[in-house]
């Protein structure tokens, strides 16, 4: 029986409050979507009760990434980020859990489901945060010898340099003239 | 290629050099034989260009439609694609390189043997394309020579065809080295 979103949070909040009160560090329905910000200590109890409850039964992982808050100078500073899936209700629900920059690691959920251990290796590959207990964590994407995580907001895109026409000066340099600013940095901003 | 074309072609020194051949053949020759030999050898080699599979990305799709029956290339001499690169003597490099496949890229040139040529299909294998990027290799002549680049995102068959043909002016204009 799929649950509407209110159902589904308070249900969510009951089972994560049995475990520890805690555990949960935020909660939001947003687009009709249910979020759980989670500390990453009791992560692997969190999924595997969600997992169990009956009426829950969050029983399928779809995948596991992450978000580097660097720009919005937010600390922690990466958030690692469950999809969960119900087999039987089909109802969805997403996990953050804060990891801090320095020496970034979270418990591995290999143990409750195989098929997090490709996201694990993406995540570490991406952005450089260690999962204890992974099989085998190297990196998937790059090349064995890659120095550097691509996803982070500090890593450099790379490629050429690109050639832009500067009307100013008539020269051609980087960046076109209009280049409206990407990024905002102002907290409580997105 | 359009008949008209053909018909008022320049003569063969200026178009050898439109062609981008790399060795001409010079006026003053060492005997007819070898002028004769070249032509007849390079007139072999050009209408029987077997590639090489290295359909990496997208361009792959539209090489696969340039090779199928509607712009068919066997009937330009690409009769068919080798797997084997001892077999053939043509690498298409079709889509974007990254780096983790550039060292795989590489050693199937190694591997082909002489005489061998390289078009570089589409965008990002002449110059790195869209793909601007850390993970990218910026266009595929930084690993291997390459001879002809047919520009497009994806290039349609026509352009392809357009671009083997031009290979095909080169091969035929160039020096054979047989002895």
């Amino acid at each position: 029986m799929r649950l509407p979103a209110p159902e589904l949070k308070a249900a969510v909040r009951r089972t994560l409050r049995a475990i520890d009160p805690t555990l949960i560090l935020a909660e939001e329905i947003s687009a009709d979507e249910v979020m759980f910000t989670v500390d990453k200590r009791g992560i692997v109890a969190a999924l595997r009760a969600l997992a169990a409850e009956p009426a829950l039964s969050l029983n399928m992982l779809s995948t596991i990434t992450a978000i580097d808050h660097l720009l919005l100078a937010r600390r922690p500073r990466f958030d690692v980020v469950y999809q969960l899936y119900s087999l039987e209700h089909g109802h969805r629900l997403r996990l953050k859990a804060p990891v801090e920059a320095d020496e970034p690691a979270i418990d591995s959920v290999c143990e409750l489901w195989s098929g997090a251990n490709f996201m694990e290796r993406e995540v570490y590959d991406m952005f450089g945060i260690e999962f204890p207990g992974h099989p085998n964590l190297e990196r998937i994407l790059m090349p064995e010898n890659w120095q550097g995580h691509p996803l982070r907001k500090d890593f450099p895109i790379g490629g050429s340099p690109s050639f832009y026409y500067k009307h100013a000066t008539g020269e051609y340099t980087g960046e076109p003239d209009d280049l409206v600013p990407r990024i905002r940095v102002q907290e409580g901003d997105i | 290629m359009v008949l008209s074309e053909k018909a008022s072609r320049p003569p063969w020194r200026v178009e050898a050099e439109l062609a981008g051949a790399d060795k001409l053949r010079p006026a003053e020759y060492d005997g007819a034989l070898a002028r004769t030999l070249d032509e007849v050898i390079g007139w072999c080699r050009q209408n029987a260009l077997w590639p090489v599979t290295m359909g990496l990305a997208c361009c792959a799709i539209e090489m696969m439609a340039t090779a199928a029956a509607r712009y068919d290339l066997a009937r330009f001499g690409a009769e068919v694609f080798r797997a084997s690169p001892r077999q053939a003597d043509l690498l298409i490099v079709a889509g974007w390189v990254s780096k983790k496949m550039a060292p795989v890229v590489r050693r199937v040139y190694d591997q082909m043997t002489e005489p061998k040529w390289v078009i570089a299909m589409g965008a990002c294998a002449s110059c790195g394309g869209m793909h601007n990027i850390y993970s990218v290799l910026q266009g595929v002549d930084q690993i291997v020579p390459v001879d002809v680049y047919v520009p497009g995102c994806p290039p349609r068959p026509e352009a392809l065809l357009y671009g083997l043909l031009k290979l095909q002016r080169k091969i035929e204009h160039s020096r054979q080295a047989w002895r």
